[in-house]
This record gives C-alpha cells, structure tokens and sequence, in this order.
C-alpha cells in the first residue's frame, strides 16, 4: 500500500497520558466491516471521542481545538491487544504521521511500519518531557528526524535518538513497502518451498 | 551448540537474513477470516499479484457471522458484503473455504487444529492476533496485520524481527477447579498486560506435561494478552494421539517420518533463554477479572487490589471507574447479567462439558442471559453427541451457532451498556463486548458458576473432593 515518505517530520503533538491504550480502542471492532481502506480516521477512538448518540464527549483529547498535529503521543503499552492493522490505518487516516510511547505493542509496531506510521519509542523520563512541553505549551513544536532518529522537543532542544532497522527505515524514507522486496526474491522462495516438509 | 524449540522451528524458516533488518520468514500455514483479508486481497488486485502457494492457506467464515438462523441471509449488509467478499477471494485464488453453513466451518483457531490442519514444526499465521494458539502445537504461530496477509497471499512469506525467547514453568499439582485458563490468568496477573511484549514464551513444566491439547490451546492462545508474540509447546504424546487420523494430518509413511521429526522438537538441556519465571500450581486459585485489560486479575476469593499494579495511577482508576467496582472490593457476590461461554480461547468441547459439570442438576439464574457459543460445528456435534445438549437443556440453556460472537461483538451479540458480563473469551478491554459492555474474564467454570446462582460465585462450592 503507497503511503507518504517520511524524513522529517515537524509539528504539535496531542498528548494522551493513557497506559495501555489498546487497538479495541483505537478502532472498534463494529467499525471493521469494510472490504476497502477507506473512511478509518472518522471512527478513530470512536467510542472515547463520542456519545452514543454520536455528539462529541468534550473532554476527549481529540476534541479540544487547543491541540493538534501529526504526533500522537501515547503512554507506556500503546496499540496492545488485536492484529488489526485497522488501528493504524485509523492513526495515520486521521492525519498522525507518528506516534510516540516509551512502549509499544509488537503487532502495532509492525503494522505501523507496514503503512508508513512512525512508531518511536522513547525513555520514560524523556516522554515525561514531551507530555510537560505540551502541557506547558500546547503549541510546542517537535521534530522527528527521521534520518538522524532523534526526537527533538524544539523549545527546549532537548533530544533523544530512536531505534529502527536500517532496512524499515530505508523503506519509509523511500515510500517502499515489502512487498517489492520480497516479489524480487520469488525465485529463492520457490526454491526454499520444495524444502519443506509441510 | 544447544538450541531452544523456539530457535529449531525459527531458524529453519529463515529465507533470507537482511542485514541490519528482518529476517524473510516463511510461513508453512495461512488461515484468513472475512475482517482482515479484504484490503489484502484488493491490493494483490491492484499490483496484479497471483496467490503463490492457494494450498497453504485456509479461509473461514468467523468473526461477525450470526449465531442464530445462520441457514438465513446475513441481515447485516457490511457483514454480508465482507462474507461474500472471502468467498469469492477464495474462489478466484483457488483457497479452501469453510464458509458460514459448510459442517466445517467455525473460529479459526478451532478448526485448524481440530481438522490436523496445525502440527509441530509448523508457522503458522493468520490476520489475528489470538494465532498464538496453535503454539500448543510446538508451532510457531502468531497474529499478523493485513499488509503481512498480502505479503503471505503473494509471496508465502514475511519480514520477521525474530523476538526474544523467554520460559514460564508452572510445577506442581493444580487444586481442585483450576483449570488451564485459571493458569494463563494467573500468569498473566503476575507479568502484566504488556509484560511479555517483545519476547516468544515457552511453556514448561508439569502443568502443561499433564495438560490436554484443548487446555494448552487455551494458555497459548492468551499469549498475546501479556503482549507475547506468541507462545509454544514441546510436542509429546498428547499432541500425536490428538492428531493422529484427523482429517488433514500426515498418513501412513508421511505420518512416521513426521513423528520422527516432530519428536526431536523440543528445548535441549542447556538451552537458555532471555528470560524465565517459575511458578507453583498450588498457588493459582480460580481466578476473575476486575478491570479492562487481562493482566488485571485476581483469585476469585480476593479483594480487588489497593495498589495500581503497575498500570500507573490514572489508567488504574479510570479503568476501575469504568468497571463500577472500588478498590478493596470483594469480587465474589457481584452482580453478573450476561455470562458467554465460547470463543476461540474456551469454545472447546472440555470447556462444554466442564460448564455442563456444574449446571448439570441446577437452574439457569433467572437474572442472567446466556450465550453458550461453541467454536465450530465439529464442536456443537461433539456437545450433541455427548449428551452435554441434554443436560444444557434440562438447565435451561440453549446453545447457538459456531462463530467469534460477544468475544468481541461484531455480530448481533453484544453485551448492553453498563451490564456485567462473566466471559470466557480473552480480552476484558472497554467496549470489547459492545460499547460500555463491562466484562469479567474467567474459566468456564467459573461462568458456569455464576450462570446458575446469578452472581460471582466461587466454582469449588459445586464441585465434590
């Protein structure tokens, strides 16, 4: 699936302090019924950001205009629970081009890579930082540099530097999925195949 | 040098090592349900992608198929459109299908082993994170997203960054009602909702020695609830008298020379692992949940903890909020008004008759609606043809038709806003249900339990030394 590259990101971020926000929440699963990727941002969060009788909750994050930006920044065991890759697509339909956590769930990680959401991880403390730099100004710029893998909070300078593979992170500079990669090496997989017992 | 399980079934799937990146993974078995297949599949369209291998790959009907008149059109036209979508994805690559009415279809992760389609040594992944069941198999198997379903439907393969390896032993002998839910609960309790993330979890010990195919199914299959990427098995006896002469298991010389394989899969003595924990099995009690992610559990007897859990303050009380319940709380006596008995974790034939062990001779409690949901047909056969039906019946319980239903409410069966559930299904998550649904998770003796009296009771009251 073509996503947008990503190099350097720079933007407000909306803070959510939740631990252990997991993909039920992110995206319903009543919201899973479609057969396209299409129209998964709306239902972002869907039953933390409205009523039942679909007006907005007005204390959900999402919903106070004083915040916005490409960043979501998430508390410790963001994205556990399901496989749906619809919890990201959810994230980046909505307009987020990168999440931060100081913990992520494996699934939501992979996923998020697959489709050209940044995840990065980052210490507690220095999350911490971000979610005060925020409170303290929720117009706070922060630059994700994606080349350098650091996360820079801009009024302050403060900075720490994140891990990826060099082979995904190749892949979201460019814009390049895995598939590409893995048709060209059909011929070492057809071969493999005969191997195998199963 | 001395290998784990893990690392021998890991390393002998390992296409390609990139440098710096994933490892390029095979994966032996494929199973794709309605929900996370479509987007997959209109994407090999649109490159103009053949299927590579239609053999391996298994596609089911499950998670928002009705549990009532499923002889009837599907009355919800996105779950109608998405059923009929799999069928002719299916049909148009040349994938087997056990579409909603065919005698063999069910949950996914209960058909595939029960039809031998799952066996040691194997991978095995599907767009669902509970895969991790057919871990009890001494296979490697977890959940995937749906740009990996393409990449398996393409090419048989995916990018793996191959996880950390850590050993859970459970020794001793377990009391009397605790089941092998009791025991992932219990685990989970103690390592927390995200406490195995990043890690592949062996299960040793005597407790899982001794315990049946279905009951290792279900500690597998909730791996993923402490954020593991999957959990495993050793194979042994139980495992070859479980799938020798099912349908799609190997056959005569194919089925020796398996056996011959299949028993060399097991963690060498010096192996070691990243991590270990050891429990005592006379130390888990029936357990409950009391808060919005499995790791928040508790012996069915104990109070609802003071302290946060780890979870951090605010995500704690939130959480509590949202149940209803306080802190220091008793468990037992709540009020219980929906109790659901199915689902890919406790939708097997053991967990029939262990429900039918406690209601057998009692009455439904006239406060409860219940939802007795087995995982497949083979399953409701087997409920039939054992007689559980008839004791089910007596108690006034009625059992409904194969699918993932309230484990998380996709279909009709939703839990109303507010009401208390007692599930046996694995996720406890707000909303999971259905939006405000509150759920306890539990064995299904437990639900059992609670089905006939009406409120959280501990199971041991009914069961005789």
């Amino acid at each position: 699936m073509a996503y947008d590259k990503f190099t350097v990101l720079k933007s407000t971020a909306v803070p959510m302090p939740i631990e252990n926000v997991d993909t039920d929440q992110i995206i319903p699963a009543r919201f899973l019924k479609a057969t396209e990727r299409k129209d998964f941002g709306e239902n972002l969060f869907r039953d933390w950001r409205y009523n039942p009788d679909n007006t907005p909750k007005k204390d959900f994050i999402l919903n106070n205009p004083v915040y916005s930006g490409k960043i979501l920044v998430g508390g410790k065991n963001f994205g556990s629970g399901s496989s749906r890759e619809h919890a990201a697509w959810a994230i980046y339909d909505y307009g987020f081009r990168c999440v931060v956590s100081s913990f992520f769930a494996d699934i939501f990680k992979n996923n998020s890579l697959n489709i050209g959401l940044l995840p990065v991880q980052v210490s507690a403390e220095f999350l911490d930082k971000i979610f005060k730099a925020i409170e303290a100004d929720p117009n706070a710029e922060f630059e994700v540099n994606l080349p350098d893998q650091k996360l820079i909070i801009s009024s302050t300078g403060e900075s720490e530097s994140f891990a990826i593979n060099s082979y995904k992170k190749d892949n979201m500079i460019n814009g390049y999925d895995d598939i590409d990669y893995l048709q060209a090496m059909k011929n070492e997989i057809q071969t493999f195949s005969t191997h195998s017992m199963y | 040098m001395p290998s784990t399980l893990f690392d021998k079934v890991w390393d002998s799937h390992v296409v390609r090592n990139i440098k710096d990146g994933p490892d390029v993974f095979f994966i032996d078995r494929h199973f794709i349900h309605e929900v996370t297949s479509p987007v997959a599949f209109l994407s090999l369209e649109n490159r103009k992608l053949k299927v590579i291998f239609p053999e391996k790959t298994f596609a089911t009907a499950d998670h928002n198929t009705p549990t009532i008149n499923q002889h009837l059109p599907v009355k919800d036209p996105l779950s109608a459109i998405q059923l009929k979508a799999l069928e002719s994805n299916a049909k148009k690559y040349g994938i087997s299908h056990w579409g909603l009415g065919n005698p063999k279809n069910g949950i996914v992760h209960i058909i595939g082993p029960e039809n031998g389609i799952t066996q040691p040594g194997m991978t095995i992944v599907c767009g669902d994170s509970h895969t991790s069941t057919h871990g009890a198999f001494g296979a490697i198997a977890f959940g995937i997203g749906t740009s990996e379903v393409e990449m398996v439907l393409s090419s048989q393969c995916i990018m793996q960054t191959k996880p950390k390896k850590m050993r859970i032993n459970v020794n001793g002998k377990l009391g009397k009602g605790v089941t092998p839910k009791d025991v992932i609960l219990y685990i989970i309790s103690k390592l927390t909702a995200a406490g195995a993330t990043g890690y592949f979890v062996e299960y040793a010990g005597d407790v899982f020695r001794n315990m049946s195919m279905e009951g290792r199914m279900t500690v597998c299959n909730m791996s993923i609830e402490m954020g593991a990427r999957g959990g495993i098995i050793a194979p042994d006896e139980i495992t070859f008298n479980y799938l020798n002469g099912r349908e799609k298991a190997p056959k005569g010389d194919a089925w020796t020379k398996a056996l011959a394989y299949w028993k060399t899969l097991k963690t060498d003595d010096d192996a070691t692992f990243d991590i270990e924990h050891n429990y005592n099995a006379a130390d888990i009690e029936p357990m409950i949940t009391f808060g919005t992610n499995p790791g928040m559990g508790m012996g069915i007897t104990k109070h609802i903890p003071v302290g946060d859990q780890g979870s951090g303050k605010a995500s704690f009380e939130k959480s509590l909020d949202y149940m209803g319940f306080h802190k220091d709380d008793d468990m037992l006596g709540k009020k219980v008004d929906y109790v659901f008995i199915g689902s890919c974790t406790n939708g097997r034939i053991e967990d029939f008759r262990a429900f039918a062990s406690i209601v057998k001779g009692r009455k439904k409690a006239d406060n409860v609606t219940v939802w007795m949901v087995p995982g497949s047909h083979i399953v409701e056969q087997q409920i039939k043809d054992e007689g559980i039906l008839d004791i089910l019946t007596e108690a006034g319980f009625e059992l409904r038709q194969p699918g993932c239903s309230a484990c998380l409410a996709m279909n009709d069966d939703k839990v109303p806003a507010g009401k208390y559930a007692v599930s046996t299904s694995n996720r406890n998550f707000e909303g999971r249900q259905g939006p405000g649904a509150r759920t306890m998770l539990a064995s299904p003796l437990v639900a059992a339990a609670a089905a006939v009296t009406g409120v959280v009771t501990d199971p041991r009251e009914f069961i005789k030394d």
